[in-house]
């Protein structure tokens, strides 16, 4: 198979702006991305710089991005990546303007905000203990995958928030984050849920666009764990009162009232006083009729059901 | 081809703040002769946002729904990716764990419901692709948009998780590069526009709490579109479509851009009525904040 690549080529130290190298290469379907990357540096040029050590997906060192999608160099097969793409490849580095040099990158902002969550168990551990501490399966279950994440930063890099809000502490910390606040043995539950509750860092500001559930190599799914640090906010009464968790919130009620959403309401209720700078806007929608008035609001049909089971089946106060 | 039936479930916005999703879709079913039975029992899904605080009354809601789609014997399709999303994914929970679903049931049983996992949950846009098909569609345009450069903007929860789409639908997108819509928009003869952001998120669900970021995404996606050739960019769903039209001012200055002409913003059903023939007035173009000029 006979491959177009593009290399991304930058050495900071050096250079003002990053150039692609194209390389025609014939390739063996069997090969991985890092054979490619091994072969640019011997067969083609020997200054060519990327991380690697374990190629066997465990170190998290190799991630790279190809046509924009990020991935384990060691780990992704040629072939997969030409069904997906073409044979025209773009070898880039997770991130283009984090690069050092070629397919490495800085990470310090990464690790910066890894290591906001306090990524270690906190406890009294007793030295000498006088019996083994046993953690029932179903504790241990209550960590799911979470403790499988290499720090590879591929969701990091995917994800569109950490690029427009420097504060996002993003999806790597965040699953940390969760790794310890579902551990038993962990005493800092409150502290760390406190960290991922603020506006702006924490998890009120992800978009839930999956994209670091689909670039995760390990398939741990950090969307999900994000969506169990909503709930467990809520349920340890951390939560604060603001347009974020009224927003939440505030669909129980809608869905209780009128069983469809009433998204005036909705607006009102998350914002309360906020609401005004939303009224510009809500003229040039109310011209266009996409305004429903209160009078005017459709209900679902047997909305008596949907009361009920709101009543019910909610498990959560707030 | 026997007649096509569905379940719709509309979802609240095509209710409330885009009538002209709702308008538009009726009217492109009734040229294309499938029929919608609405779910006027249905409730909201809860947008992704109720399973933040109370995952297990979404559960409740969503397979309720559901259940009204299985009592009529036919498959749910919905208009909203959004509604999409949740949906799938109770039925997904459901369906795979046996213990869920009965404590789910005890619930629906008080008010005399069964969910069963009988009924496929599938988006409009991939129903109309998988059983009405491409070619059928291709042989009822009267008006080709080939004067037309139109940009896809796919929306994250059609093509993202990428297992429960692939789970749901016999399109199998790939999340990383998306051609339902290109190919759609082929069938109608008008010529698709390939840009970065295409696959990429509005940015919608954090517009009360984070709206710099909301603003950012979007205004990145239109000003791609644009510097793409785009004339109009279309989307199958009306939250990407209140972000890509009612915001499009805030937008586009977030990311420091002055449209020379304002981008009009199609829903994935209008788009399909205009080359099916159907007047502006059918498909609802009076609605959109951002005009769409005829
Ligand atoms: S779902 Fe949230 S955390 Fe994951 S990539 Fe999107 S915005 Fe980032
Ligand atoms: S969660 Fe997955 S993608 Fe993110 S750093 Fe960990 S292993 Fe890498
Ligand atoms: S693009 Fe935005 S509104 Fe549309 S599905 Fe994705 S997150 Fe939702
Ligand atoms: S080389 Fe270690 S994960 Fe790829």
């Amino acid at each position: 198979m006979k491959l177009t690549l593009k290399v991304f080529r930058f050495n900071a130290e050096t250079d003002y702006l990053p150039h692609y190298d194209t390389i025609e290469m014939e390739v063996d379907p069997k090969e991985v991305v890092l054979d490619l990357l091994n072969r640019i540096k011997w067969e083609h040029d020997g200054s060519f710089t990327y991380r690697r050590s374990c190629r066997h997906g465990i170190c998290g060192s190799c991630a790279i991005k190809v046509n924009g999608r990020s991935t384990l160099a060691c780990k992704e097969r040629v072939v997969d990546m030409v069904e997906t793409f073409g044979t025209e490849l773009i070898l880039e580095p997770v991130s283009k303007k984090r690069a050092v040099k070629d397919m490495v990158v800085d990470k310090a902002d990464f690790w910066k905000k890894y290591d906001a969550v306090k990524p270690w168990l906190v406890a009294e551990i007793d030295e000498h203990p006088q019996m083994e501490n046993i953690i029932p399966p179903s504790e241990a279950e209550k960590l799911e995958d979470a403790d499988y994440c290499i720090q590879c930063g591929c969701c990091y890099y995917a994800c569109p928030v950490v690029e427009v809000n420097e504060d996002y502490l993003g999806p790597a910390a965040f699953e940390k984050a969760y790794r310890f606040t579902a551990d038993v043995r962990d005493h800092a539950k409150k502290e760390r849920l406190e960290i991922v509750d603020q506006l702006g860092q924490g998890v009120w500001d992800c978009v839930k666009c999956y994209e670091c559930a689909e670039a995760c190599p390990k398939h741990i799914d950090p969307i999900g764990k994000i969506t169990k640090l909503h709930n467990q906010i809520f349920e340890e009464g951390v939560a604060k009162s603001n347009v974020a968790t009224r927003h939440a919130v505030g669909f129980k009620h809608s869905i209780k009232k009128h069983g469809i959403l009433d998204e005036g309401e909705l607006v009102l209720y998350s914002e309360g006083f906020g609401v005004f700078k939303h009224i510009p806007e809500a003229l040039e929608m109310f011209k266009k009729g996409k305004i429903v008035m209160p009078w005017n609001m459709p209900k679902s049909k047997n909305l008596d059901e949907i009361k009920k089971l709101v009543d019910i089946a909610s498990t959560v106060k707030f | 081809m026997s007649k096509l039936r569905y379940a719709l479930y509309t979802g609240c916005t095509a209710r409330e703040s885009t009538p002209e999703l709702l308008k538009s879709t009726l009217a492109i079913a009734k040229k294309l002769d499938i029929e919608l039975v609405l779910l006027d029992e249905a409730s909201c899904c809860g947008a992704s946002h109720l399973q933040d605080f109370d995952p297990f009354l979404s559960l409740v809601l969503n397979a309720r729904n559901i259940c009204y789609a299985e009592k009529r014997e036919l498959d749910m399709v919905t208009i909203c990716n959004t509604c999409q999303l949740n949906t799938a994914m109770t039925k997904h929970k459901l369906d795979n764990d046996p213990e869920l679903k009965a404590k789910v049931n005890e619930k629906l049983e008080e008010v005399g419901l069964v969910y069963l996992g009988t009924s496929n949950v599938r988006h409009f846009l991939y129903a109309l692709i998988e059983d009405y098909g491409l070619d059928n569609l291709r042989d009822r345009v009267v008006k080709p948009l080939s004067h037309l450069n139109i940009a896809p903007f796919y929306g994250c929860h059609n093509i993202r998780p990428s297992e429960l789409h692939h789970h749901f639908n016999r399109t199998k997108e790939n999340p990383y590069n998306p051609t339902s819509l290109d190919e759609l928009i082929e069938a109608l003869e008008g010529n698709s526009v390939d840009y970065e952001h295409k696959n990429k998120c509005c940015g919608f669900h954090v517009d009360l709490q984070a709206p710099k970021t909301s603003n950012i995404l979007t205004g990145n996606a239109i000003v791609d579109a644009l510097d793409n050739n785009a004339d109009v960019m279309v989307t199958p769903c009306p939250l990407c479509h209140l972000n890509l039209d009612v915001k499009q001012k805030a937008a586009t200055k977030a990311v420091n851009r002055e449209l020379p002409n304002p981008m009009p913003i199609l829903h994935l059903p209008q788009l399909i009525g205009l080359a099916l023939g159907c007047t502006p007035e059918e498909l609802g173009l009076q609605h959109h904040v951002t005009e769409v000029p005829a």
